[in-house]
């Protein structure tokens, strides 16, 4: 029977059902049917999971597939395989498509291209028309036709009383809005983060600044609204601050950081350290690849991110992915596109810090399964997704948290190779993605 | 004298390389003065003392560079740094292409990486560049095995003028290990300001950076990080008081204001900023006796310098400009030896 599915011998860690230990998992017509020890003697196709951790399949809380629009970077077909290379089966589509996501018709249409996929294409809706900052998208509309949060990526709502409005009808939802922290103002135009590194290289900055003016407007707003706040991609120290005395007093917020907000600093825009950054002529190099919105900041903020996620301030990681083409990157700095190709080295990225001893890996899987589905309520949408209890989607990431891999992105299942990764070596792999109990990637995949 | 093999059919009898050049310079491009040592600075310094020597000839050529292709690459106005590149050029005996970014392909939309692989195509043996965007030259760089100059990119770098900037500071002052000079005005938006700090510095001055807290960029004089690379520019002395800051200065550089600072809302008037950072000769008579006074040009007299400091005796403007043609000369010879072998 088509999604039927035993998961065998496997160390299962389902963080939102309080599980660690040593069980196997059976799926029925794509859904969990049951969870215990040896569950032998059944009939299903078997997946081997002997040596391997079993985890709820991984939810993406920012995912770019390009779709409709900016088809020759990604579709939703090449994002939903770059997900299922990834470990993720359910990614949650960022709006600003061309045209934006900002009514039924352009849901319909990228819901449809995700149909029968290997992994679970969930929407978020613009917050106003076409994106643009002036006047709110039909969100009621918006709501029914299926989008689990509204966004304008990609940009702020700039303006303080469109922001204000967006939440107090939100609030009549139910449903949160995810943040891009910038305000345009104060960034500058800024093509990285401004501090040393920026200095040296004569590239505009942007400072910390712009992201915590709007963290701190919106976590008020919200406030005030009674609204549902997400803090999408945080990447300072004063925002997690922020965020954290915010839901001290009770605000309604939550928040994501991306696996190279993690990982990487400002650093990475002047290239590799050693041998790498010898040979490049002049010692320095403008990696495009690190280009991204928010920047790669310093040290000091990247080690207040991981702390904020080990406390819990921050509810989840989500990966941004932000698939571009070559000629998108390969250029002057200044002119190239912001973003990073991340779905396929996020579980990578999170075992290195795993293994650095930076994140215990029950908590890495967290932030990564139910962590994000709670934070958007995602249950209500799909119940059971984030998590492998009886009656769970049959959506199942196997994991092998220690091998080491190099990346390299002309193997990406994605169209966007453009990673700062690329030649790093990362640890932990994704040995097998199940989505509706079908193996779609790794070992054993139809 | 350098071992090349040139073409010697109609060589003049007087020597083409000019004395005193050192035997290799190690240097494929010249990107940012960050990555010169002491001894690869004044190897330009005592090539240009050398290339000085050819510019004072009755007739100012030397065929050391024949052969070679020079293509000065230009995607921000410039009169003087592209003259002075384009005479450097054909003193040395090369053939010397100018190509601006207005009129050419580059204004149909044609990527930098396509136009540098057409110019090498054409031949290009050298890419002189100035762009808006800072690390162009590093791109051209990595796409082209041409020679490339950075002849200053975004904020980041010029390197020939902090060379010309250190010429003229030798000449005037000697050994430069130990004086004291003094960078004036909107550091923020300078790359003359940045290669003029690692050059001078890697010289064993003392620097020190005098403007308003708008226009210092962000992040000097910052602690290393915990780990990994360590990106800081080198150390400066940071002041804000122009008077303290010239107290017994060797020498004083004044940088360019761009009036529309004003819009960015870095400064709030000219007049303002004149007062409190113009050089004049009350503030001149602080520093040391007969101290320098420098600017890369071209100047607002009467905003960031006073016309009588310009133009009076302590003033190396004019001979700054005059340092360009050499220095400029030092790095093509430099950069190349060998080319006209291949050629």
């Amino acid at each position: 029977m088509s999604g039927d599915l035993l998961i065998r011998g496997g160390r299962l860690i389902d963080p939102g059902s309080g599980v660690d230990a040593m069980l196997d998992v059976l799926i029925r017509e794509g859904r969990v049917a049951a969870v215990g020890a040896d569950l032998g003697g059944v009939d299903a196709p078997v997946l081997e999971a002997v040596g391997r951790i079993v985890a709820p399949g991984f939810v993406d809380l920012h995912t770019h597939v390009r779709e409709p629009g900016q088809e020759y970077k990604e579709t939703v077909a090449s994002g939903m395989a770059a997900a299922a290379r990834g470990g993720f089966t359910t990614i949650c589509a960022m709006p600003n498509t061309e045209p934006a996501m900002d009514g039924p018709p352009v849901v319909a249409q990228v819901q449809e291209a995700a149909r029968g996929g290997p992994a679970r294409v969930l929407c978020v809706g613009a917050v106003t028309r076409g994106r643009a900052g002036e006047r709110l998208a039909e969100l009621a509309e918006l709501r029914d036709a299926g989008v689990v949060a509204f966004s304008d990526d990609g940009d702020a709502i700039a303006s303080g009383t469109l922001a204000r409005r967006a939440f107090e009808y939100a609030s009549d939802l139910g449903l949160p809005i995810a943040e891009h922290c910038e305000d345009p103002a104060l960034a500058e135009g800024g093509v990285m983060h401004e501090g040393v590194v920026s200095t040296r290289l004569g590239l505009r900055g942007q400072g910390a600044l712009a992201e915590v003016s709007i963290v701190e407007r919106d976590l008020r707003l919200a406030e005030a609204a009674g609204a549902r706040l997400h803090i999408c991609h945080i990447s300072a120290r004063e925002s997690c601050e922020a965020v954290a005395e915010a839901k001290a007093r009770g605000v309604a917020v939550t928040a994501e950081v991306t696996p190279h907000h993690l990982l990487l600093t400002d650093a990475a825009v002047a290239g590799p350290n050693g041998a790498a950054a010898a040979a490049s002529p002049g010692g320095l190099r403008y990696d495009t690849n690190a280009k991204v919105n928010p920047p790669l900041r310093s040290g000091e903020h990247v080690a207040a991110c991981l702390e904020a996620l080990r406390a819990g301030v921050i509810d989840a990681v989500a990966t941004d992915h932000a698939p571009h083409t070559v000629t998108d990157k390969q250029c002057e700095f200044d002119r190239a596109a912001f973003g990073i190709s991340a779905l396929e080295t996020a579980w990578g990225v999170l075992g290195a810090l795993i293994a650095w001893g930076e994140l215990p890996l029950d908590m890495a899987i967290e932030r990564l399964t139910w962590g994000p589905a709670r934070a958007w309520d995602l249950d209500r949408v799909v119940p059971g997704l984030g998590r492998l209890a009886v009656g769970s989607p049959g959506d199942v990431a196997v994991l092998d948290p220690s091998s080491r891999w190099t990346v390299e992105p002309e193997r990406f299942a994605s169209k966007g190779k453009n990673t700062p990764l690329a030649g790093m070596d990362l640890v932990g792999s994704v040995v097998a993605t199940v989505s509706g109990g079908r193996v779609v990637w790794g070992e054993g995949a139809s | 004298m350098v071992a090349r093999t040139v073409r010697t059919d109609d060589r003049p009898a007087e020597a083409a390389e000019p004395d005193g050049a050192p035997a290799a310079w190690g240097h494929r491009h010249l990107l940012d003065v960050d990555v010169l040592a002491r001894e690869d600075i004044v190897a330009v310094l005592d090539t240009a003392e050398a290339m000085e020597e050819v510019l004072q000839r009755r007739v100012a050529r030397t065929p050391a560079l024949r052969g070679v292709t020079v293509f000065n690459l230009f995607y921000e106005p410039s009169t003087r740094t592209r003259a002075s590149f384009e005479l450097a050029g054909k003193v040395l005996g090369a053939d010397v292409i100018n190509m601006t970014g207005s009129g050419s392909s580059v204004e149909k939309g044609e990527s930098l990486i396509d136009t540098v692989a057409t110019i090498r195509a054409i031949g290009a043996d050298v890419i002189v560049m100035r762009h808006p965007s800072g690390g162009a030259p590093y791109l051209a760089a990595q796409h082209s095995d041409a020679h490339v100059v950075n002849a200053g990119d975004g904020l980041h770098a010029h390197p020939t003028q902090a060379l010309l900037d250190a010429f003229t500071l030798r000449r005037r002052l000697g050994d430069l290990a130990g004086k004291r000079i003094v960078l004036i005005g909107d550091i923020k938006h300078s790359r003359v300001a940045r290669s003029n700090v690692w050059a001078l510095t890697t010289l064993g001055m003392e620097v020190t950076l005098v403007g308003p807290r708008t226009l210092l960029p962000t992040g000097l004089n910052a602690a290393p990080p915990a780990s990994g690379r360590d990106l800081s520019l080198p150390r400066v002395r940071l002041e804000e008081d122009l008077d303290r800051a010239i107290e017994g200065a060797d020498a004083v550089m004044a940088l360019r204001l761009q009036r529309e600072r004003m819009q960015g809302a870095f400064l709030p008037s000219l007049r303002e900023f004149s007062r409190r950072y113009q050089i004049t000769p009350e503030r001149m008579a602080r520093a040391r006796e007969g101290a320098a006074v420098l600017h890369p040009g071209p100047m607002n007299e009467g905003v960031e310098i006073a016309a009588d400091v310009a133009h009076g005796m302590q003033s190396e403007v004019e001979r700054q400009v005059a340092h360009g043609v050499a220095v400029r000369m030092a790095v093509l010879y430099l950069l190349t030896q060998g080319v006209g072998a291949a050629t």
